[in-house]
């Protein structure tokens, strides 16, 4: 009878396991934490949210459901979970948090991937009330947004802060007499690039560089070789791309075969990707790139080693947002237990005024938005530290110039 | 015949006002879901009021759509909201004016390609102006308009594209277009004026799509051209009208009603295979029901009709 009761226990252990792991578990009044999300699982946005997002929520579902939930007063809960594909579509994101909302009556909502969809479900997490931790989006009405949706948190900052941080660290290094002062920089014609290179172009004037070329291509350009080697034939000491992941690694495969190699080698989103390392190898040495952390410090360590265990064919996560999501989750989990039950209002006043413990360090919020950004990273010794801004904890000190390019 | 149209049209003055109620029910799901279905029985029908008695096969609803929503995006912080929907209106009427009177020369296959270059063509233009002139990529909508606003202003559409449906289909225009969708040039030799008459239906649905597109933009709140000019929705749009029945101006609305449905339904259960199923899916009613439901019902009351019509000779 004991090995029945046993078995049986086991059993229905197995199966809240199974259904937590399959993240569709059935309601339980008051015995459950629900979070909802919808993330694209098809369509354009893939490849981001499978990098960046999906890991980190399931990892830090996971971790805390192990050990034993989320604290509310004296008792643990478990999270269980329902998710929806938002098949990278703006209309479909919002019908999915409606539903999440009112159908599933979800007690928590994490937010989509990329800057499109994080502003189209804004309005609707801000008329219900929910936090809205944007660990993706990076946009230059954050600021604006944050007043406006009291409830939303910009944590990835916005495009000029970006730009200028690039711009001091490249001021630095000419005034150390490192580079000299032409700057070859090209741009994805999409909403990223427009963004970063319209906040650069001042912001480079203004230092009293010369633009020696500016110039953007089109989303889905397949063949770079030329734009790589019209900068090469201008010898610039810098080259800045503010590219997405696929033309971030087609500029550097072109760029090592034309061999154009200056002092600062700088390209966008994708450089911190784990597998920007796993094709270029010993070749990414020096590269800079948007975003970075702090890959000294024990608890980034950590995580990575968390993150790897964790996910399919231990998969690292990107040096740029992934941290930053994961943190958020963490920032959530601490407001959610220092308020001690499910009152999202107060949830959100603990978010605005609370500090908090994460892997990204101590992170207190000044109006909806972080104070400390990693803006420029750079691979050393296959890591990808931040270099700027410089008055960051931990910063390291940038390689320049950049080594020569190695045959594979 | 007058006794059944006043039937027709108090039955529909009541359905009407039943479904102005909607919003006060008070939950954010079904009005979404109500928005949602609305926004596809009025694409849908638009869509059917030109290709139906055509038959030329258009992909450039998204094309429309996204017009629509484009120019809330520049203006609508900027003028008063009907007048932004005047100017939505007048641009899709311009642009479908234009596009029909180089297009609609071509017939078959060559118009279906030319309708998806043309979402294509559009958006380019978008990106292109964006990226070199404004220099800014993806704009923001802040307009003081809710949920329940949106969907009063779908269901005012809703019934002046079936009233404009019903007497299109009584007018002349209409049975000109019939006659073309059977044989363009009988039509020509009978004297009928084949583009002017082309020209004008596909500008009447095409703006009827610009509206939707502008209505449903403050959904949003940002908008970037691979928002506004998703290709799905022609396409989604194309399978409605085809479920229900092309050839009736009420066939369309059989097909986005339980289509929208089924959709909102895959994708809250098999959010991981929804793509499998509805390739599935649209298989089965290209091959199973070639003239849509509507053509189903018109068989089945031929079926029955036929039926007594022997059994009385027996």
């Amino acid at each position: 009878m004991t090995t029945f009761l046993t078995r049986r226990a086991a059993l229905l252990a197995a199966a809240t396991c199974a259904a937590t792991i399959g993240l569709t578990a059935i309601a339980e009044a008051q015995t459950s934490i629900k979070i909802g999300y919808a993330i694209s699982r098809t369509g354009p946005n893939t490849g981001g949210a499978a990098v960046t997002t999906i890991p980190n929520y399931e990892l830090w579902v996971k971790e805390v459901n192990a050990a034993g939930g989320i604290k509310l007063g004296d008792k643990r809960v478990p999270i269980e979970v329902v998710q929806y594909d938002d098949r990278s579509n703006a209309e479909e994101a919002v019908r999915a948090l409606e539903r999440l909302i009112n159908q599933d009556k979800v007690d928590f909502i994490l937010p989509p991937w990329g800057t499109g969809l994080n502003l189209a479900v804004g309005p609707t997490l801000n008329r219900e009330g929910y936090p809205h931790l944007a660990a993706t989006a990076v946009t230059d009405r954050a600021p604006e947004l944050a007043k406006r949706w009291p409830n939303s948190f910009w944590l990835l900052g916005t495009s000029a802060d970006a730009a200028k941080s690039l711009v001091e660290l490249l001021s630095k290094l000419r005034d150390e007499k490192k580079i000299g002062d032409t700057v070859a920089m090209v741009s994805i014609a999409d909403g990223f690039g427009i963004d970063l290179s319209g906040a650069a172009r001042p912001a480079l004037t203004n230092a009293k560089f010369k633009l020696a070329y500016d110039k953007t291509y089109p989303i889905g350009t397949q063949d770079l070789a030329p734009i790589v080697n019209e900068i090469k034939a201008l010898n610039p000491d810098v080259f800045i791309a503010f590219s997405y992941p696929p033309d971030t690694l087609a500029l550097t495969e072109q760029s090592r075969i034309a061999g154009l190699n200056p002092k600062v080698f700088y390209t966008g989103v994708g450089t911190a990707f784990p597998l920007y390392k796993q094709k270029f190898g010993k070749n990414t040495e020096g590269v800079m790139g948007i975003g970075g952390w702090s890959g000294d410090s024990p608890a980034i360590k950590d995580y990575l080693a968390r993150h790897k265990a964790s996910a399919a064919n231990g998969a690292e996560p990107d040096r740029w947002a992934s941290a930053v999501t994961y943190a958020s989750l963490q920032m959530l989990q601490q407001a959610i237990e220092r308020v001690g039950k499910v009152d999202r209002a107060a949830v959100i006043k603990d978010l605005q005024t609370g500090t908090f413990d994460t892997v990204i360090g101590k992170v207190k919020l000044e109006n909806n938005m972080p104070t400390r950004y990693w803006w420029v990273g750079q691979w050393q010794d296959g890591e990808f530290y931040g270099v700027a801004p410089a008055g960051n904890e931990g910063a390291r000190k940038a390689i320049v110039p950049k080594p020569a390019w190695v045959a594979p | 015949m007058s006794a059944r149209i006043a039937g027709f049209s108090a039955l529909a003055l009541a359905a009407l006002a039943l479904l102005a109620f909607v919003p006060r029910l008070g939950n954010a799901y079904y009005l979404a879901l109500a928005i949602s279905l609305l926004q596809y029985t009025v694409l849908a029908t638009a869509w059917g009021m030109f290709s139906g008695p055509t038959r030329y096969v258009s992909l450039a609803t998204t094309a429309f759509f996204g017009v629509g929503a484009y120019t809330v995006a520049v203006l609508g912080e900027i003028l008063p909201w009907p007048l932004v929907l005047l100017t939505a209106a007048a641009l899709g009427a311009i642009v479908a004016g234009i596009v029909g009177l180089s297009t609609l020369r071509l017939s078959g296959v060559y118009f279906v390609i030319f309708t998806f270059g043309l979402t294509e063509l559009i958006r380019q233009l978008v990106v292109w102006f964006e990226v070199n002139k404004s220099r800014v990529l993806g704009r923001y909508v802040f307009v003081n308009i809710t949920q329940a606003d949106i969907y009063w202003q779908l269901l005012a559409l809703t019934a002046a594209v079936f009233l404009l449906g019903w007497l299109i289909a009584r007018s002349r225009l209409g049975f000109a277009l019939r006659v073309i969708g059977e044989d363009e040039t009988v039509a020509k030799h009978c004297g009928i004026n084949t583009t002017f008459a082309k020209v004008a239906l596909f500008t009447i649905s095409a703006t009827v799509m610009t509206l939707v597109g502008a209505i449903m933009a403050p959904r949003w709140t940002y908008i970037e051209p691979s928002i506004a000019f998703n290709s799905m929705i022609s396409f989604q749009v194309l399978i409605m009208a085809l479920l229900g029945g092309a050839h009736r101006l009420w066939g369309p609305v059989l097909g986005a009603v339980p289509l929208t449905l089924l959709f909102e339904l895959l994708s809250a259960r098999f959010p991981n295979t929804f793509t499998i199923i509805l390739g599935c899916i649209f298989l089965l009613i290209v091959y199973m029901l070639p003239r849509g439901v509507a053509g189903l019902f018109e068989k089945l009351s031929t079926r029955t009709s036929g039926k007594t019509a022997q059994r009385v000779a027996a």
